[in-house]
């Protein structure tokens, strides 16, 4: 007989049962970070946009993106881009099947941290130094 | 028909829901690796271009963006960025949507908006690039 629905069986425990370690807030924050420049690729795509369309809409644009807010979220936008690429090299480690033992991969994980926050702050500065 | 024999094992409902291996083997892995490698030297030179771009005015912006260089790079970043991003969000849609009429809805928005994106982006770029 075919079973119609799913199988009623036990599923493994989630993750609020285990105790947050730095690289499982690393893995979070990869898929964080990813859905975030998913949607933050509008931030592009509007000032490209707006760029072709003449001097009018791209002063707008940089109206919005210059003020406090649009230079914070411009600011929280970088870093994620920082980030998911930092991560996005430690998964490259990884695919080779070198870097998995428990003192490397803790070292990762802070690597990609301090990696991501370092780049941030040095376009960061470069935008201020002009 | 399919090329299952009747002796095989497979329920009749599966077969016909088509549930089993989907065949794509490591297609998804390993495009999403492709892209993710080119996104590493473009994401760098897409920051160097936007911090550039903050110092111009209008004038200047479409000078810059014009230049063939500059034009190049972020469409290539445009292409790798929206189609690896599109692979990312996919998986996150089949992890967390598990009702299947909003998941098939879900993963069309998906494809939907990656390429709009990647479009408007493209259009933008080249028009400025031709205009000048």
């Amino acid at each position: 007989m075919a079973r119609t629905g799913p199988a009623e069986r036990p599923l493994s425990p989630h993750l609020q049962i285990y105790k947050p370690s730095i690289t499982m807030v690393m893995s979070i924050l990869h898929r964080i970070t990813g859905a975030a420049l998913f949607f933050g690729t509008l931030l592009l795509v509007i000032a490209l946009v707006a760029l072709a369309s003449g001097s009018s809409a791209y002063g707008t644009v940089q109206a919005i993106y210059g003020s406090f807010l649009g230079k914070l979220v411009l600011f929280g936008y970088s870093w994620a881009l920082f980030h998911h690429m930092c991560g996005g090299i430690r998964h490259f480690v990884w695919d080779t099947g070198a870097g998995l033992e428990r003192g490397t991969r803790m070292k990762l994980a802070w690597g990609t941290l301090v990696a991501s926050l370092g780049l941030t702050i040095l376009a960061f500065v470069a935008y201020l130094a002009g | 028909m399919s090329q299952e024999s009747s002796t095989s094992l497979r329920t009749p409902l599966g077969r016909v829901r088509g549930l089993g291996a989907a065949k794509s083997g490591t297609d998804h892995f390993w495009k999403s690796r492709v892209t993710a490698v080119a996104n590493v030297p473009l994401t760098i030179a897409f920051v160097v271009i936007i911090l550039m771009l903050s110092k111009r005015d209008y004038a200047g912006a479409v000078k810059l963006v014009g230049q063939p260089l500059v034009a190049i790079l972020l469409l290539l970043f445009i292409g790798s960025a929206t189609y690896h991003m599109r692979l990312g969000m996919q998986v996150i849609i089949e992890d967390y949507v598990h009702s299947e009429g909003k998941k098939i809805a879900l993963l069309m928005l998906n494809t939907f908006f990656a390429i709009a994106v990647g479009l408007a982006s493209a259009y933008a770029i080249l028009k400025i690039g031709f205009a000048g």
